[in-house]
């Protein structure tokens, strides 16, 4: 029997004060995040379970009791006290998915401040906006990745504590700071910051269509949606072992690859190592993972490597499978039953939700390729376009909605009210997806309904990239739009008209490439680069990025009149 | 061909995916894709470099992670397509 038992029960007679009294949330006028992802689980004696098993690419592998974050994390948050960080300051953890990235985000949170994780393979561009957006005060590092931050540090004058948790003999530069876990004395008890409910936990920067990224601002309350739907989406109990594929520096690998597996006193493996299927077939074998949260793109990757590959390994441990970051394909779900003997459950969210909002429960029919139906608590719908008004007829497509006031949706983008208040219409939130609902409540997701690209669950800006590009000595103008790939569902192709003097070539083909991917991300990197004479304007002068995307997707743009009068 | 291949590409990835100053050594048994030195989206430009250099196609389905996750790796993958 799965934790949530009847969906439409839970649904009907949910409030959110189920999962605070699980959580005793606000015992002590106690709030922090911090608090009730480490001692409080020691609190409840469960001190020795094991909270973290790390194994590295090489094989290494490091296991963490809960008392050992419990004293590590303190570790973090006396350090960071010491060196003259305050309380709400903004501290960056800019580090692959080593130990120190997962230990270190309780420790941010313990002193009071506001975690920003950023992907460790976001070039300095990327960087540099985030940093000086949030005014970021600490960094919490490593070797690998301090030179992107040495060439910025001019540029971020209120960057005045850089970390490096790694350091080990090699000499640092100038002020920068060594603080290795391993070598410290122990902290066994720290004075956790008295955060109340709606004091600001973690900033995660997601892309819009236009403007730069925006910081979303989460608050410690979040954990009562992230604690709740981690233990009733994921079923997990205290047996299970489980494995959350994403990044820390993306919404999902904190709201459930730290606080939701934490706050519920789960043994959690991190797998720090790119994508490869045989590895991670054998990661699950040897660790014996029973729940796993993946993406649609590494399921993707999964199924080009075929069931023959599957039945090389024993993975009988896996009981549940659960998916984010884009739709999950039919394909998908069928293969997954075919190659795992489970299917995978789609779960939607984003990361302004700080939670899953719509999902495939455990127990629950699949419709494969559905989203599934919201979670108990959440009221969703989707909206007439024009109107803003719930549409009724089931298969109507329409703007996914939410109703305000989960405890984890964000409270503001960082210095940005006012796209914060675009995002409401007629008291609903709107999540920036379209969809419609079949007639027994299943929502279908249809698309974007703006210009940001989904590539591999990840969405990128297209003005970020444009922006990129226009920096390179070749490019005069360019538009990036999304174009259907059967894996990342997404990728980023750019159209560029050249400068006079510059040839299309392959090197600089190859060169513009580069030179977004080391700016910005892989990610943001353009997969296909098309050189045009010109791009299609409206009469003011804007780029028809629709009109190219249209073209990308085979779609029928229409009459493309009031395109141009855009 | 082995030779001059294994430097050709030994050099891009340095020149691409390494910091200027990075003390790593490359070599053609160093993972690239499973140690995070080349992500499965970086690989693209990889393969792109390889296709426009050699003037072969690699087709999708072959251009796995595991394919590209070595230097000897991805010049096994090549021999498919390099006519000598």
């Amino acid at each position: 029997m799965s934790h949530i038992g009847s969906y439409d029960e839970r649904y009907k007679n949910f409030n959110w004060t189920i999962a605070e009294k699980e959580l005793d949330y606000g015992n002590n006028s106690i709030y922090n995040i911090g608090y009730y992802c480490s001692d409080r689980i020691c609190e409840k004696g469960l001190g020795n379970r094991r909270a973290l098993i790390w194994q590295g690419f090489t094989g290494e592998v490091r296991t963490f009791t809960y008392n050992d974050i419990r004293i590590y994390s303190n570790c973090f948050a006396t350090f960071l006290k010491e060196v003259g960080v305050r309380a709400q300051e903004r501290v960056c953890i800019f580090m692959d998915r080593i130990p120190e990235l997962y230990i270190s985000f309780l420790g941010i949170l313990k002193m009071g401040c506001i975690a920003q994780p950023l992907f460790s393979a976001f070039g300095e561009e990327a960087l540099l906006t985030r940093l000086d957006d949030a005014k970021t005060r600490a960094i919490l590092t490593t070797k690998k990745h301090i030179h992107k931050i040495r060439r910025l540090r001019a540029q971020l004058p209120e960057l005045t504590k850089v970390i490096v948790v790694d350091a080990g003999d090699k000499p640092l530069e100038n002020d920068e700071i060594a603080f290795d876990m391993d070598n410290v004395p122990n902290v066994d008890h720290f004075d956790i910051f008295k955060a109340n409910r709606d004091v600001p936990s973690v900033l995660h920067y997601t892309s819009g269509t236009t403007g730069k990224p925006k910081g979303a601002l989460h608050v410690h309350s979040s954990i009562i949606a992230q604690y709740i739907t981690t233990k009733w989406v994921l079923d997990l109990t205290a047996d299970d072992i489980y494995w959350c594929t994403a990044d820390p520096g993306w919404v999902t690998g904190t709201s459930y690859g730290i606080i939701g597996p934490w706050s519920n006193g789960i043994t959690q493996a991190v797998y720090d190592i790119g994508f490869n299927a045989q590895k991670w077939y054998a990661f699950i074998e040897k660790h014996k993972i029973t729940v796993w949260y993946s993406a649609p793109t590494a399921i993707r990757l999964l199924m080009k490597e075929g069931t023959e590959l599957v039945q090389k390994f024993d993975l009988s441990s896996l009981r549940h499978l659960i998916s984010v970051g884009e739709p999950l394909n039919a394909e998908a779900v069928l293969w997954s039953e075919q190659a795992f003997g489970k299917p995978f459950h789609d779960s939607y969210w984003q990361t302004e939700t700080g939670s899953i909002v719509i999902t495939n429960y455990p127990g629950m029919k699949i419709k494969p390729g559905s989203m599934g139906k919201p979670f108990p608590g959440i009221i969703a719908t989707v909206l007439d376009q024009q109107t803003f008004e719930p549409i009724r007829k089931p298969g109507s497509v329409g703007l996914i909605a939410l109703k305000p006031g989960w405890p984890s949706m964000f409270r503001t983008y960082w210095n940005n009210k006012e796209i914060y208040d675009s995002k409401f219409k007629n008291d609903w939130y709107i999540c920036g997806d379209r969809s419609s609902i079949d007639d027994e409540g299943y929502f279908w997701f249809v698309g974007r309904d703006d210009d940001v690209i989904n590539t591999a669950g990840h969405l990128v800006g297209p003005f970020e990239i444009e922006s990129a590009l226009l920096e390179h000595e070749a490019v005069a103008e360019s538009a990036a739009v999304g174009k259907p790939d059967p894996i990342n569902l997404e990728v980023v192709k750019a159209f560029i008209a050249l400068k006079p003097g510059y040839e299309p070539s392959d090197d600089l083909m190859i060169n513009i490439m580069n030179f977004v991917r080391k700016k910005l991300s892989p990610l943001a990197m353009p997969q296909e680069i098309e050189f045009v004479d010109s791009l299609p304007k409206t009469r003011s002068g804007k780029i028809m990025r629709r009109l190219l995307r249209a073209q990308e997707w085979g779609e029928d743009i229409g009459d493309t009149s009031t395109l141009e009068n855009d | 061909m082995g030779e001059d291949l294994k430097q050709l590409i030994i050099n891009y990835v340095k020149r691409e995916y390494l910091e200027e100053d990075a003390d790593q050594e490359i070599t053609e048994n160093t993972p690239l894709i499973s140690s995070g030195i080349v992500d499965s989206f970086s690989m693209v430009s990889l393969k792109t470099f390889l296709e426009k250099k050699l003037q072969i196609k690699i087709p999708d389905e072959k251009a796995t992670t595991d394919a590209f996750d070595t230097i000897n790796n991805i010049i096994n993958l090549l021999k498919e397509f390099i006519k000598e």
